[in-house]
């Protein structure tokens, strides 16, 4: 089922950030509630990959009384194959600054925290330029919110936001249980919105453009523009944006190398989408009517024929085994048995129906882990084992 | 007293002794001694008056917080599988090669270190590598010898 769209491209994020100023006054001038419904008008979801609606989550936040509330930007980009975060971070971090203010002016914080991977230590300085500069002018006008960098420490888990809280509290990064809910009990057990640093970004045109303009782009269910990182075997890999809910057989069209055989959307803990599927699958969030929609982190890595789809699952799997915090039985021994299963049956020690247990055992994964970590090794394993089967066993 | 000693004081000093400043005295250390020994998670939980234990949790959890003694220069490779597609082999055996030493090993005369890491996020410039903090991109076996000897020059 082919759908008739076409690629179409977006140039919001990294352009027209000068006027920071005014777009911080003008937000500040308008009431909490206004902001919200602007925000929850525009159907902006979370553009870390989770595609939580962003009006919804500040708005619970507002809602809990407390005297002390965080805004955290989550800037712990690991899944493999995404850099767009820092790239904003580096081309426009002021619209991230003042999103952030903002969202503190709308929930009722006074503190906000950068979670910066340690990878990304080089850029430091620039950022805390960025950071005094915006505090200056905050100061000037009387606005009350600072904002702090923290470093992470090279944990791909940290990314996941309760995991987050914890490294930022000095503890292991390892997820808590959910409820509660970081809009009631996130940093310091106190109510946090924490965001992707490319959702403030979004949240930044929306305050300057209104909610519509927004709107305007993208699908049902999958509004707005995303940026895209695309690597892999394509002549032009880089950073792109991309209106929402775009047919995946386009943007192989304009980024494939002539000869990709599978497209793994969403990083390693994302879905490999084989050729034969690339005209009925679209790229956004959950809820389109017509074939499948997958959301993602923007992560769009492409396979040409020359790749063994063993050896790509057996670096997810290897990558996954290394990550997993350890502390859930299901995730932690989980990766090891499937790394282990997929070079058994490789080497000939297992016979191929042993692969049907290894599915069956992300299903369990699925279902019994503690975190999305876990839960999502089964999308690229039984994306990957069941349509390149064969790849697996000669 | 021992050096490290007064490098935690006034780490505790810098970013406060509470239980959420852990991380950023732990990394403190680790940039300037290139790891942290026993002795250093000891003295820390001293500092912090907490369990050694706690803070030796969460030393051991990072992967950037290294508890063996590293070179000056640490290298981390990309491992991760764009990097690895796109030829991160021929790189780590050109640096091997070079430095004659293995992945997790120190060159005798402690300048460098050479590990592997996860995706470093510079998968449209794959291969990739860290020295240090200090990112190199579009690696190929002789870029990766021309920016190891602009290292030695620099030692």
């Amino acid at each position: 089922m082919a759908t008739s769209y076409q690629l179409k491209r977006a140039d919001f994020i990294f352009k027209n950030e000068n006027d920071w100023e005014e777009v911080l006054s003008k937000s500040f001038s308008r009431t909490p509630q206004e902001l919200i419904n602007e925000l929850i008008s525009s159907e902006l979801k979370g553009r870390g990959g989770a595609g939580f609606p962003t009006g919804l989550k500040w708005k619970l936040t507002a809602e809990v009384e407390a005297d002390t509330k965080y805004v955290i930007c989550n800037a712990d980009e690991g899944e493999p194959g995404t850099f767009k975060d820092r790239e904003i971070l580096s081309m426009v971090p002021f619209k991230v600054l003042t999103s952030m203010a903002v969202c503190g002016y709308v929930i009722g914080a006074k503190e906000g925290y950068i979670y910066l991977r340690g990878e990304y230590f080089f850029l430091l300085p620039e950022l805390n330029k960025a950071i005094s500069e915006f505090e200056y002018y905050c100061k000037e006008t009387n606005i009350d919110f600072t904002i702090r960098i923290f470093m992470g420490s090279g944990a791909y888990i940290c990314g996941e936001e309760t995991a987050l809280f914890e490294s930022m509290e000095g503890k292991r990064g390892e997820p808590r249980n959910k409820p509660p809910f970081p809009s009631n009990s996130g940093y310091m057990g106190k109510p946090t919105v924490i965001n992707n640093v490319e959702t403030l970004a979004h949240t930044y045109t929306i305050f300057k453009y209104g909610a519509k303009r927004f709107y305007d782009l993208g699908v049902q269910y999958s509004r707005g523009s995303k940026l895209f990182s695309v690597s892999g075997d394509t002549p032009k890999p880089g950073i792109y944006e991309l209106e929402l809910g775009m047919s995946l057989a386009d943007f192989v069209e304009e980024f494939g190398d002539g000869d990709t055989k599978a497209v793994q959307v969403g990083g390693a803990s994302g879905f490999l989408v084989p050729r034969k599927r690339f005209s009925e699958t679209a790229i956004g969030f959950q809820g389109k009517l017509i074939g499948i929609s997958l959301p993602t982190g923007g992560s769009m890595m492409l396979f040409n024929s020359s790749r063994s789809m063993f050896n790509v699952l057996d670096n997810y799997l290897e990558f996954f085994r290394e990550e997993s915090c350890g502390q859930c039985t299901p995730c932690r021994v989980g990766c090891q048995q499937l790394l282990k299963g997929i070079k058994a049956v490789k080497r000939g020690e297992k016979n191929a129906r042993y692969l049907d247990k290894l599915l069956r055992l992300t299903e369990t994964m699925k279902l019994t882990a503690k975190c999305g970590l876990g839960q999502s090794v089964a999308n690229s394993f039984s994306s990957i084992v069941e349509n390149f089967r064969e790849e697996m066993i000669y | 007293m021992n050096p490290v000693s007064d490098l935690i004081k006034d780490l505790a000093d810098q970013h406060g002794r509470n239980r959420h400043n852990l991380l950023p005295i732990l990394q403190g250390v680790v940039e300037q001694e290139k790891y942290l020994s026993e002795y250093s998670m000891i003295e820390i939980a001293r500092e912090l008056d907490l369990p050694a234990s706690e803070v030796f949790g969460t030393a051991t959890f990072y992967s950037f917080l290294e508890h063996q003694k590293m070179g000056k220069y640490i290298i981390r490779i990309c491992k991760t599988i764009t990097c690895s597609m796109k030829g991160k082999n021929q790189v780590l055996l050109a640096i091997e090669d070079m430095l004659k030493i293995k992945v997790g090993e120190t060159t005798p005369d402690g300048n460098f270190s050479l590990l592997q890491t996860n995706c470093l996020g510079f998968c449209h410039k794959a291969p990739a590598m860290l020295v240090n903090h200090e990112v190199y991109t579009d690696l190929t076996p002789e870029k990766v010898n021309e920016i190891l000897n602009s290292y030695l020059k620099k030692k």
